[in-house]
This record gives C-alpha cells, structure tokens and sequence, in this order.
C-alpha cells in the first residue's frame, strides 16, 4: 500500500474508481458478447447456408443480408453512438449510461463478428458438408452437427478476436457515459494529467487482453483434430 | 426390376456465359447384387453422373429410379431415407476432422432406427481392420486407413448400395487389393450392390461383373465384363483393355528389336483373344491345315477373369494373306477374335 501510495498517487486515491471501471468494462464486454455473439453467430450461419455453394441458397436473401453487414461493418463506430441515440432510448428508456452504451456495442460487434464466423465456416471443407448431406443428415443438422462442430476451433479463435475489438470498443462507449477502463484512462488520468491513472488503466485493459487470449488459445487448440503439433 | 435405372439423364452446368455438358442422354441399368464398374479418364462425368443415385445431383434431365422410388422427386424424410440406404465413398474420403474415427462411423447411424449402433460400430471398425484406432482423429491416420474408415462409415446404416468413388486412386498397390478384397467381401456376404468409379481396368478387372465405358459425358459401351473384355468394341475401351494386358508394353518392346523390324516387312501382325474353351481350340495347326498359312505366337497373355481365362496372343502370319477375311471368320466362328496392329501407329 505504501508503495502504490507512493509511486502511483492518484491511484491511491481512486481504488474504488478502478474497481467501479473494471466491473463497466466487463460487464459491457459480458453482455455484447452475450447477445452480440448470438445474434453474429446466427447471420453468420444465414450468410453461409445461403450464399453461393451454400445449402440453402438464396440469392435475394443472401444479397441483401451481405450488403447491410458490409454497410454497418463501415460505419465508425463513433459516428454510430451518435446515430443510434434515438434508437437507444427507445430500447433501454435513457441514451446515458453502461447499460445504453450496450446498445451500439451489440449492433458494431454483430457485424463484425458475422463476418469472421463466415470465413471460418467457409473453411469447412465442402466435401464433408456434402458427406453429411450423403449420410441423411438435415439442414439443421448440417448447421450444428458439421459447419459448427468442424469450424469450432476456428469460430474459438474468431471469438477471441472480436472480444478483443469488443475491449477496444468499449474504450469509446465513455463518450457516452457508459464509463469503463477506457473512459478512466481518458476522463480522469489524460484529462487530468493523473498519468499513473492512465498507465494502470492501460495495464488493467492488457491483463484483460491477455486472459482472453490465453483462454481462447488453450480451448482453440484443444478443440482443434486437424493439426497436431 | 433393376435396383438402380438411370434413362436418359443430362447434366449441364451453366458457367458465365458458357454451359457444360458433364453428362449426356446416359441410360444405366444395375441390378441387385451387381458391381458395376464405370470407367473413363478424368473429366468424363463419372461423379457428376453417380451423385443422381442418392440425389446429390439433380439431373438437368432424366428420370432416376432406386428401388421403385423415383429420386429426383424425393424431398424430406424420405430423401433421407433413402440416403441411408445409399453408402457413400468419396473420391476425397471427407471424414469429420473433428471427430474420433468411431465417432465418424457412428455419424451415418444418428437418428436412424438401426439397432445395437455402438455395437456396430466397433463391428464395422474390426469389419476394417482399424482396432485400436477407435479413438484416433482422421488427421492421425494414413490414406489407406482414411479410405477403410471411409468404407465402414458408408456401411453404417446397412445399406443396398454402395457407391465407391475412387475409392483406391490414392493408394499404394498392396493396400488397393485389400481394399478391393474387403469391397468384394462386402458384395458377396452382405449382397450389396457396389457402383464402383475408377480409372483403372485392373480394378474393373478384379472386381466388376458389367462396365460402362465413359468419355466425354457419354456412356460409349456397357456390357457385362468378359464380353468387354473378349469383344470390345469402342476404340477407347480397347485402349483401356490394352493397359491391363501388357499388349501395349509388349508391342512397343517388340518394335524397337531391329529383328523384330525385319519381320514386320515381310509379315503382318496380328492381336488375337480369345476365351473360355476356345482356349482348347488348336487353332494354329487349324489355320495351317485349312488356309495354309504358318502362324507364330511371339507374345501371350493368358490370365482368369471371373474364372474363365482370357487368352490375348500376338503373332505373326506368313502365307495367303489375300483369304484373311475368310480366316477371320472362320476365326470368329470358333469365339476367337482377330485385329491387325497397324505399325504406322505404333512409335
Ligand atoms: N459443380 C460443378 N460445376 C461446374 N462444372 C462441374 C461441376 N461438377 C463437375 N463439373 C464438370 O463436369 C465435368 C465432369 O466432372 P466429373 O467430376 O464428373 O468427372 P470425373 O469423371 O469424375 O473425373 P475424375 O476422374 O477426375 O474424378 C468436368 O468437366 C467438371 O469440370
Ligand atoms: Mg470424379
């Protein structure tokens, strides 16, 4: 403690803060990734299953489903917090706050998360989504007992990667109060010159990265037949 | 009844501002307990052509009849149905990486009313020869393997058919004779019907009962095997035969003997085949007897195709060549066919 208090002042003095920051950004991560990832994985599925050499293919659908992800895919995640205030308030009654920062966090992350669970589906080799076919499995089965099941590993790390966007998304989520890691580093420790404020902040966010990191790792390989070594 | 009839079935592929023609007005008939070889050099249609069996292809016209049911218009339930009733062995093996080899022969058996399934399993997996592999992954086991895993799966549901695919093309000869051996076994104890794909006629030879000969999208011939064997009659099935005879080899080492050459200006060349008793025919004394010609063998082949033997002989003829027609004949009245080898085309 007497370090800290020593090296670290401001840090000293805003332990509940970091506390309160910490708790934000998980807890905007969680529940993005909660439904973000859902809602991600379903699209990414329709855009596989309907697209070309898909297993129910549908042009129109497929069309139209690939241009919006491609166009909320490029929209600045900053300019969508504005543009989607109203949509939020409607949503979760207030356009302040963690919980309404949720609301652009989900609609940026499903996009880009629909679009890595698409290239990793479409590694799947097609040969084995056609044996299934042979063998007299469903669709559905198709879907859940072939594309998720092989692609898994692959999905895992897809995961990793857009949790870890996610991390840096919420970063910006402050300029709506929706508070975090991020938010402190910015508000109190840049704003304020409390540079040992920014640097834990920083130092907080990386172990966060770290964890998911290692995490994805272990369970991407371990879910991983393909390649031994 | 055949258990499996294909009449008149088209395949096109429609590619940017072209159409592909892979399979063209081929009509097959298969009957129960048939293996039935279809050969053809790559990119004749031989695949495109076997996926309207269980309708992983729909043809662009045609009717396909399995088992009384008309496939092309089987949707749901009763596609599936039908789909595990049809063993599938692809070109490519396509196992699940994901998962353990018993876990991939189990796959076919999920929500199917086949009994005792992970007793079957391990059934199949000894059926095979991979005990003790039980719990491998498809990335931990060679070609061969692969392609046993790949048999035992497509057996899973007892099925009528089997549809093998090039299931040896990428092995090593020891391994695509047991492989053959086990297909065979299969066809003989089980009483499944085998639709069997592949480039070589030594396969077809070993195993098929009836071939159908593919190039270009077409069947060009289809007969039962010793009559394609004794009596082909398309160019490019004789070409397949040849492979398998050593003719070819035999003729192209015969050429480059300059003594060889010699003879070749006085006399003519002729291949000769015949089967089953012809065998016991003693034709050569025959053909001096009758025509007066002196005939000599300088190279022979005689080998057993499903028990009967098949005599392909090469010799040489001196003498009344102007009463050849009359000898041909008589030749073929005694099941012995007879063909010039033309030199100009050898070289
Ligand atoms: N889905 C497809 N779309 C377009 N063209 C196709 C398709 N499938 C096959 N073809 C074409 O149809 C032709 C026949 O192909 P197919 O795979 O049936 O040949 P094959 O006889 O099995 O050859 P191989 O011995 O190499 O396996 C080829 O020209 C191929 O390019
Ligand atoms: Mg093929």
């Amino acid at each position: 403690m007497n370090l800290i208090a020593k090296y670290l002042p401001n840090v000293a003095n805003s332990i509940p803060d970091f506390i309160q920051a910490t708790w934000e950004t998980l807890y905007m991560t969680i529940l993005t990734a909660i439904v973000g990832g859902l809602i991600g994985l379903i699209v990414g599925v329709l855009l596989v299953v309907t697209g070309p050499d898909g297993i129910a293919q549908n042009k129109p659908f497929y069309n139209i489903l690939d241009k919006v992800v491609n166009l909320f895919r490029s929209i600045p995640f900053i300019v969508l917090l504005a543009v989607i205030a109203p949509f939020t308030r409607i949503v979760v009654g207030t356009a302040i706050g963690t919980t309404a920062a949720i609301v652009p966090l989900i609609i940026a992350v499903i996009p880009f998360y629909a679009r890595q669970i698409q290239n990793a589906l479409l590694d799947v080799d097609y040969g084995i989504v056609e044996a299934a076919a042979a063998m007299g499995s469903s669709k559905f089965g198709i879907i859940f007992r072939v594309y998720l099941k092989e692609g898994l590993s692959q999905i895992i790390r897809s995961s990793v990667l857009t949790l870890i966007s996610l991390i840096g998304l919420t970063a910006m989520a402050g300029t709506v109060g929706g508070g975090g890691l991020g938010n402190l580093a910015v508000m109190i420790g840049y704003e304020r010159f409390q540079n040992d404020v920014t640097f834990v902040s920083l130092i907080l966010i990386l172990i966060l990265v770290f964890i998911i990191q290692i995490v994805g790792d272990i369970l991407a390989k371990a879910t991983d037949h393909e390649n031994f070594n | 009844m055949p258990q499996i009839s294909l009449k008149n079935i088209n395949i096109t592929f429609k590619q940017k501002d072209k159409v592909l023609e892979a399979v063209k007005n081929v009509s097959l008939d298969i009957q129960k307990g048939d293996i039935y070889g279809i050969v053809g050099y790559s990119g004749a249609g031989k695949s495109t052509l076997v996926r309207v069996i269980n309708r992983l292809q729909v043809p662009t016209k045609g009717q396909v009849i399995v088992e009384n049911q008309n496939v092309n218009q089987l949707k749901g339930r009763k596609l599936r149905d039908l789909r595990h009733k049809v063993g599938f062995i692809f070109q490519h093996f396509n196992l699940m990486n994901s998962r353990t080899i018993a876990e991939n022969v189990y796959y076919p058996m999920f929500n199917t009313e086949t009994k005792n399934r992970k007793a079957r399993v391990q059934k199949l997996i000894r059926l095979v020869g991979l005990q003790g592999k039980e719990n491998a992954y498809p990335a931990q086991l060679s070609g061969g393997q692969k392609q046993r895993v790949a048999i035992a799966r497509a057996l899973a549901n007892n099925p009528s058919i089997l549809v093998s695919d090039e299931a040896t093309s990428a092995l090593d000869p020891k391994t695509t004779q047991e492989i053959l051996q086990l297909l065979k076994k299969i066809n003989q104890e089980l009483g499944v019907t085998i639709v069997l794909i592949t480039h070589e006629m030594d396969v077809v030879k070993t195993l098929c009962n009836k071939v159908a000969v593919m190039n270009a999208g077409q069947v060009v011939e289809k007969n039962n095997i010793l009559n394609i064997f004794s009596n082909p009659k398309n160019e490019l099935t004789k070409d397949f035969i040849n492979t398998t005879n050593n003719s070819t080899n035999a003729i192209e080492t015969l050429s480059q003997q300059t003594k060889f050459q010699e003879l070749s200006k006085t006399n003519r060349l002729f291949q000769l085949t015949y089967l089953g008793e012809s065998a016991e025919h003693p034709f050569i004394i025959d053909l001096y007897n009758r025509f007066g010609i002196s005939a000599s063998i300088i190279y022979g082949n005689i080998e057993f195709i499903q028990g009967t033997p098949l005599g392909n002989l090469i010799i040489t003829i001196d003498g009344q060549l102007n009463r050849i027609e009359e000898i041909k004949q008589y030749l073929a009245d005694n099941q012995i066919s007879l063909n010039e080898i033309d030199f100009s085309k050898i070289k």
